[in-house]
């Protein structure tokens, strides 16, 4: 009875705080200063025709390399506190998946794959980049890990690839240092012009990089987890 | 925004809320996860309707994608835990 007031009360209280808020909310006419720069100068200045996308990688760059580091130390936690059970192998005694999931997955895989390197490689033309196709190839790797429960993947390969483009992101970042405006400056490849593919300097690039690092961060994830015996 | 949109978003939000009140009150966990998925994936079709597609591809990959599958790969194992 008391536990139930105390939260109901915390409720009441989180609305009193979140109220002022709500009802000071008008939404604006028009685009504030910031997002009427980024509106107005990003296709010339950068060559990228998703603002989103300029925002992330370059105005913002520094933040997407911290939450890509995030994401990396969370993915080594996970490595970390699950390697002691792999120590010890037991014979498993897993039932295999159903015909209907093992065949769907060989025709499903490779096209979901497929489309996570088709969104983060698009990433500066079309919604999504980087993290939207890095989750996507991640499940993938589920799927696979679900059809095929035994299914062992490389981790040499994964951590080699993770590791490779974290290392080819922050050269990227550094040669911007020199050869352009600042860190992470895409403007070291031409920018070309706005709605190709081959165009925003280096966003394509980093972006890329990103998905490839995101993508295997989550696959390790999941397969450090399917790996582990049950405990 | 048009008054089909509008309808359409007051649609979306209640059946986000049922859904999160099912996700709570739930007697099955499985039905909890789902419904924990369900949230998302109408969470992410309201970004899209709001006029924000990155956010609501992030939010249907991660949130009603991905964070659903891990929920059902633990609950197998903490199962699997509890049996043998």
């Amino acid at each position: 009875m008391v536990r139930r007031f105390a939260a109901l009360l915390l409720i009441l209280a989180l609305g009193a705080v979140f109220l002022p808020l709500f009802l000071a909310y008008h939404p604006d006419t028009s685009l504030n200063p910031t997002a009427l720069y980024y509106a107005e100068r990003t296709a010339q200045d950068l060559g990228a025709a998703n603002i989103v996308t300029a925002i992330v990688v370059t105005y913002r760059g520094l933040d997407t390399l911290g939450e890509v580091t995030v994401l990396f130390l969370s993915a080594a936690i996970v490595g970390l506190v699950l390697a002691r059970d792999r120590l010890t192998p037991r014979p498993h005694t897993r039932v295999p998946a159903g015909e209907l999931l093992t065949t769907g997955s060989r025709l499903l895989a490779p096209l979901i794959m497929l489309l996570g390197v088709y969104i983060f490689s698009n990433g500066h033309l079309t919604p999504g980049g980087g993290f939207q196709g890095g989750a996507v190839i991640a499940s993938g790797v589920l799927l696979l890990l679900l059809a095929d429960p035994e299914r062992r993947f490389g981790h040499r390969i994964i951590g080699f690839i993770e590791s490779l483009s974290g290392v080819a992101y922050v050269l990227i970042g550094l040669a911007g240092l020199y050869y352009a405006g600042g860190f992470l400056d895409n403007r070291i490849l031409p920018t070309g012009q706005v709605g190709q593919l081959f165009s925003a300097g280096a966003i394509p690039l980093i972006y890329s990089l990103i998905g490839l690092k995101v993508g295997s961060e989550f696959s390790s994830i999941l397969a450090d987890l399917s790996e582990t015996e049950e405990l | 925004m048009t008054t089909f949109s509008v309808a359409l978003t007051v649609v979306l939000a209640i059946a986000m809320l049922g859904a999160a009140v099912l996700a709570i009150t739930g007697r099955s966990l499985p039905i909890a996860i789902l419904a924990a998925g369900l949230v998302s994936l109408f969470a992410s079709v309201l970004f899209l309707l709001l006029a924000s597609p990155d956010v609501a591809m992030t939010e249907a990959a991660i949130g009603s994608g991905l964070t659903t599958f891990l929920f059902f790969f633990i609950l197998g194992r903490v199962r699997g835990g509890e049996n043998g």
